[in-house]
This record gives C-alpha cells, sequence and structure tokens, in this order.
C-alpha cells in the first residue's frame, strides 16, 4: 500500500508543474508520463498489428512509427529542460546586474551620510541628526542585503573564489564578540565567548572573510532573536581533527515543524515573523554554503521558546 | 598642500569625496573619465591618485598601465576605489601597481581618509 501511495505522489505531476508556473506540456514530469504511456500503448498495438500481420514490412513500418513519437516526445523534453536552465540562469543573471547597479547609488548615499555625520561640512543636530541617524542605518541594512543576495548568486554560480590563509579561530570570534558588544548589551543580553578544553590556538586553513561572515551570523541571530533578555554562550573546542564552534542562545527557537527548511534561502521561521520582521533569510543558507565549501559541516538543535544552539566544524590545519 | 587626484565618473560621489577631502586640507583633481584622467597626472603629478575601474573612455586598469609605464607619472601611489570586488580585478590591479584596492560599499569615508593619511605617511 505504501509503496502504490508512493508512486501515485511521484506521478502526482500536476502539483509539481503548478508550483513551477509551467504549462502541461512544459512540464517533464507530465511529458515524462505521456512518454511511458505512448510507450506501452504503442508496444501493445505493435504486437496486435504483428500478431495479424505477419509480414516483416509492418513490423518494421510499427517499430519506426513509436520510435518517431518517442523520438519527438524526448525531444520536448530535452527543450523543455533547457528552457528551465535558461530561465533560472536568467534569474541569477539577473539578481547581479540589479545588485551592481544598486551598489553604486547605495555607495553614493552611504558617503553623503558619512560626510553629513563627520560634521565637517556643519554640525547635524538634534531631530534632524536622529533622522540623518536613522538614514545610515537604513542605507546598511540595504547594502547588506545587496551583498548577500550578490554572494548568493556567486555561491549559485560556484564563483567564490577562496582566499586561503592560516587563522586562528579563537581570535576570530573574539574579535567577532568585541564588534557585537553593543547589538547584545542594546538587546539587553550578556554575549560570552567560552574555551572549552580548547587548546592556546584552533588554527585552521580558509578565506578569514567567508568564515568570518558565517560566525557572524550565527552570533547576529543568537542575540536578534532573544525576546527580552538571554545569553549567548559561543564555545570553542578541539574534536578530533575539527575545530568545534558553537553558538548557544536562550532566545525564541525554531519551532520543530520548521527545523527542516532552517537552512534554505529566504525562509524566515514564523515564530520569529511575529516579532521581527525584518531579516532576509539569506544569513543561515549562504553560512552553511561557506562553511560546506571549507569542507566544514554545520548543524543545530533547537526547541521553541527554549532557545537555540548553531555549531560548526572545520577541519584543524 | 598634498595633491589627490580622483578619477570617478559618478558626479555625486566625486563631490562627496572632494568635500571631505578638502575639508582635511588636501588639494583636489578632479576627472570623469580615464583619458582626462591620465591628462590630469601627466599635468598636475598627484601624490595619490583616487581611481575607479569602471570609467568611460579609458578604463581604471588602462589608465593604471599608462601611468606606470610613464616614470613621470609612475611615482603617483594608486587607490583603486571601486564597487567591483572579484578577486581576479583585485590581483590584477594590484599586479598593475595599485596600491590599495578599496570596495567602495565596504568602507566608510572616514575609513578611506584614513587611508589616503596612512598611505601618505609611509
Amino acid at each position: 500500500m505504501e509503496l502504490i501511495k508512493k508512486i501515485i505522489a511521484e506521478l502526482a505531476f500536476w502539483k509539481e508543474c503548478k508550483e513551477y508556473g509551467l504549462g502541461l506540456w512544459q512540464c517533464p514530469k507530465f511529458l515524462f508520463v505521456v512518454m511511458g504511456g505512448v510507450t506501452i500503448i504503442a508496444m501493445i498495438a505493435t504486437d496486435f498489428v504483428t500478431t495479424r500481420y505477419a509480414e516483416s514490412s509492418f513490423v518494421i513500418l510499427s517499430v519506426v512509427g513509436v520510435a518517431i513519437v518517442i523520438f519527438t516526445i524526448g525531444n520536448i523534453i530535452v527543450q523543455s529542460f533547457e528552457k528551465m536552465a535558461a530561465a533560472s540562469r536568467m534569474k541569477t543573471e539577473f539578481v547581479s546586474i540589479v545588485s551592481h547597479q544598486l551598489r553604486t547609488p547605495l555607495s553614493s548615499l552611504k558617503w553623503s551620510l558619512d560626510l553629513l555625520l563627520s560634521g565637517k561640512i556643519g554640525k547635524v543636530l538634534g531631530k534632524q541628526l536622529e533622522q540623518t541617524e536613522m538614514m545610515k542605518e537604513s542605507n546598511e541594512r540595504m547594502i547588506k542585503l545587496v551583498n548577500d543576495l550578490l554572494n548568493v548568486t556567486r555561491v549559485e554560480e560556484g564563483r567564490i573564489a577562496l582566499e586561503k590563509e592560516e587563522f586562528d579561530l579563537l581570535e576570530l570570534a573574539r574579535e567577532l564578540a568585541r564588534d557585537a558588544k553593543r547589538f547584545a548589551e542594546a538587546n539587553n543580553t550578556l554575549l560570552v565567548i567560552e574555551e572549552t578544553n580548547s587548546p592556546p590556538a584552533l588554527k585552521v586553513c580558509g578565506d578569514r572573510r567567508y568564515i568570518l561572515m558565517a560566525l557572524e551570523n550565527f552570533i547576529d541571530n543568537a542575540i536578534r532573536y532573544i525576546l527580552e533578555k538571554g545569553e549567548v554562550r559561543v564555545s570553542l573546542s578541539k574534536r578530533g581533527e575539527f575545530a568545534h564552534v558553537e553558538v548557544k542562545d536562550n532566545g525564541v527557537g525554531i519551532p520543530k515543524d520548521e527545523q527542516r527548511h532552517i537552512f534554505q534561502k529566504f525562509f524566515r521561521a514564523q515564530n520569529i515573523m511575529r516579532h521581527r520582521t525584518e531579516g532576509s533569510g539569506l544569513g543561515l543558507y549562504l553560512a552553511k554554503a561557506f562553511i560546506e565549501l571549507h569542507n566544514g559541516k554545520v548543524g543545530f538543535f533547537s526547541k521553541e521558546g527554549a532557545g537555540s544552539t548553531f555549531w560548526f566544524e572545520l577541519p584543524l590545519n | 598642500m598634498k595633491k589627490i587626484l580622483f578619477i570617478e565618473d559618478e558626479p555625486n560621489l566625486q563631490k562627496t569625496v572632494g568635500e571631505i577631502l578638502r575639508a582635511e586640507g588636501f588639494e583636489i583633481l578632479e576627472a570623469t573619465d580615464g583619458e582626462a584622467g591620465i591628462l590630469l597626472a601627466k599635468a598636475r603629478h598627484p601624490d595619490i591618485i583616487l581611481l575607479d575601474i569602471i570609467l568611460p573612455k579609458k578604463d581604471g586598469f588602462e589608465v593604471m598601465k599608462e601611468l606606470k609605464e610613464d616614470p613621470e607619472t609612475a611615482r603617483s601611489k594608486i587607490i583603486v576605489l571601486t564597487n567591483l570586488e572579484s578577486s581576479s580585478d583585485v590581483e590584477r590591479a594590484l599586479a598593475l601597481g595599485a596600491t590599495t584596492y578599496l570596495v567602495k560599499a565596504n568602507y566608510n569615508l572616514e575609513d578611506v581618509v584614513a587611508k589616503i593619511k596612512q598611505i601618505l605617511g609611509e
């Protein structure tokens, strides 16, 4: 029974075609079913014809006929695959071009705001200062989003070029903790680095910029999803041939039924959307991609209401 | 007074950076395309050249190549200031003799000023 259900579910092409917004005759799954049906009918018909008319020319003609039908449908399938691949490539290129074009005015705006806030062309005071600082914050968020989108297109096109060097994960974590201190305090969160059974150094070889972005994202999320006040503990240790880094929070946690989506791009859990709507849903997707590019592993455990622990492992140098 | 040549085709950015550098006490020369930039560099021998990569007429790479080939202009230190950030672009610029490479979207204005001062101090 289970098997039949599975097969029926697998054959339910209409759902998938609808999801991808494809017409029936562009939908590979539908075309495969058609091809299967045509093949079966053609075989039976050939058998029927050849048992009645045993002349060899009939047999040859019907076999050729079946072959032509199968070839035609096969060709339509290949074409629809090509169209889908082209559409996906165009989407990635579109995002990349738009993001690049956005960066020019965004960085121009950023520097204008820097100039205003520097006081070098006159002091900005009171409410004007408050508004200018808000613009600066929005501008920085836009730049972050554009950078994330560019990184997604790079990951998808396999264009991330790693500049590897040896560096110390502990030092990296300390640096990030220093930078995140103000954000943590503003969120009533205590941010602690634990150095459990770790040797004085955890040297790994990789592109420091990408590992930094990954760990920054873990720490940033941990602080962001603490509701009133809480604690974020970053612990680093050596596990066999790997450096193990864990970021543990006592924030909102991830609902069980949403956990399998957490590393998907653009995914945001329902319970956090109730509290904080900003965020692109790209951070964890990118963090996972960056760690895996370094032959590392990422994972997490989480309980809604109790908090989450995100970890990653990188091979030691 | 130290002279800085800024070759950039985006007028808003040129105005903003020019404003802060003048406030910091530098003399600013401005060009909006690669050819004009090369001419100004040859005529005025700036201490530092801030150079965009995507430029009309001649792009930043061509500008660097020409300036570094001429001993008269080779002494000007070049800071590449762009939004291109692929490692091949960075490598190419450094190989052509750029002193440093800054991605606009990732730096604050103060960082850029600090970098200029640091390079002039060396």
